[in-house]
């Protein structure tokens, strides 16, 4: 026997300036760790010259080829410093759009969602059976979404850190100094990374409609697509 | 996934992999394009970021790093066959052309200072370097209104670098005599180099030959192969 159950309805999730921005940033980060990993390679470590030098596993690590961007040096400077540009400028379009439209309220993570926060985790950890309730996004989303912005804003402010150590001389000792500035932009690429894959799992795992609906702005999934 | 999602993955998926594969300096299409907004970040560097007056953190004698490395092109380290005729050329667009000797110039106005120097593959190194600075040079040569720039020549392999003159003037810049209380080593460009915590190491001429006015913007030896022009930080 065949089960019926209603088609669900198609609703409008993602604004296009959301799903541009996106899938701009996929591209343009990738271009940005790409590049990142081939200027890496000609000081692959952390310290003045002479140390001492920040603990790393990647210390004197060479990246495979087919991950590097730019071919030497002076090539990969000239990807990072030139990609760098649409990535403040895609992260400020997101943003502005979040303010503006009020869809933060959806995505920010608050201190209101640290109890639905833990009930997800307990959800996902097999220690409650029924899926909490949720909006758009549910708390440990927002975390995820959160975070992930702070982390956009954090790389570009240790990157300018890294930049001009002279002239933005504060920002650079804000992060504790040039050496440490690199460091944090170096461990931001790895979070970003694992936030990644961590990400496309999910997609994959919880909510495949989700995908489309990031692609095309409709959705036709099980969770709600407003709050 | 609909035909239409999975061909858009397709096509973001080789686009990716075309970008990352084979070490990409952009081509012959897109690398004109990546030194084109390499202008404009030097344009932003030299007009929005850079200040003439802000100076470099200082440090003190004892964090001097234990080592800075020195490089230079020539296949063995360029010294001079004859160091009491050396001389530092100052011509170009100068309403007095000069012909400085090494006493000549421990003669004028003397900076000392201990920064941090940048490489422009990460590393950094701390170190004291001693000289006059390029205000003082300027001073007498009396540049022309039409001279905007320096082109720094050095007897390393033909090796130089094109400097903007607001950078020179800095008063952090100078002509490097001496490094760690010592005259300069013949391993850190002997008898003369270029200094100022405001550039990258690439940007900073080791021995010195020469320091011309320019209308037009020189040149440089890494600059002319793809590194950042201004190379300010």
């Amino acid at each position: 026997m065949v089960e019926f159950t209603p088609p669900r309805p198609r609703v409008r999730r993602h604004h296009w300036i959301v799903r541009l921005t996106h899938w701009a940033t996929v591209i343009v980060l990738a271009g940005l760790i790409a590049s990142g990993l081939q200027i890496y390679e000609a000081y692959a470590r952390f310290g003045n010259r002479g140390g001492p030098y920040f603990v790393s596993p990647f210390d004197g690590a060479q990246f495979p080829h087919w991950s590097r961007l730019g071919g030497w040096l002076a090539g990969a400077l000239n990807w990072h410093f030139a990609l760098a540009w649409p990535l403040v400028a895609f992260g400020l379009l997101y943003v502005g759009y979040l303010v503006r439209s009020g869809e933060w309220r959806a995505l920010l993570f608050r201190p209101r969602d640290v109890r639905g926060a833990l009930e997800m985790t307990k959800y996902y950890l097999h220690l409650r059976r029924e899926h909490p309730p949720q909006g758009k996004h549910n708390p440990l989303q927002k975390l995820a979404y959160t975070g992930v912005i702070v982390l956009g804003a954090l790389a570009v402010f240790t990157g300018f850190a890294i930049y001009k150590p002279t002239q933005l001389g504060w920002l650079t000792a804000l992060f504790g100094g040039f050496q440490a500035a690199r460091y944090w932009h170096f461990w931001i690429v790895w979070i970003f990374v694992g936030f990644t894959i961590m990400h496309v799992i999910l997609v994959f795992v919880v909510d495949p409609a989700s995908l489309r609906a990031m692609l095309t702005g409709w959705y036709r999934g099980k969770f709600p697509s407003h709050d | 996934m609909d035909r239409r999602v999975f061909l858009r993955l397709g096509i973001a998926a080789g686009v990716g992999t075309l970008v990352a594969a084979c070490g990409w300096d952009g081509g012959r299409l897109v690398r004109p394009g990546l030194l084109e907004i390499s202008r404009v970040n030097d344009w932003v560097g030299e007009k929005i970021l850079f200040s003439p007056t802000r100076l470099a953190p200082t440090y003190s004698t004892a964090q001097r790093s234990a080592k800075l490395p020195s490089y230079f092109i020539s296949t063995m380290t360029p010294m001079l066959d004859d160091p009491a005729a050396w001389r530092l050329r100052v011509d170009g667009l100068v309403a007095q052309p000069l012909e400085l000797s090494l006493d000549d110039l421990m003669r004028l106005p003397r900076v000392s200072y201990t920064v941090k120097h940048h490489c422009v593959e990460g590393w950094s190194a701390i170190a004291s370097w001693h000289g006059v600075p390029v205000a003082a040079i300027v001073e007498r040569c009396r540049p022309l209104k039409a001279a905007r720039h320096i082109s720094f020549a050095s007897f390393d392999a033909g090796y130089s670098n094109g400097w903007d003159l607001a950078s020179a003037m800095h008063p952090q810049t100078i002509l490097a005599y001496g490094m760690n209380d010592n005259p300069l080593p013949a391993a850190h460009g002997a008898p003369l180099r270029l200094y100022s915590p405001t550039k990258l190491g690439y940007k900073l001429t080791k021995y010195l030959v020469s320091m011309t006015f320019t209308d037009t913007r020189p040149g440089g030896y890494w600059e002319d192969q793809g590194y950042p022009w201004f190379g300010g930080i």
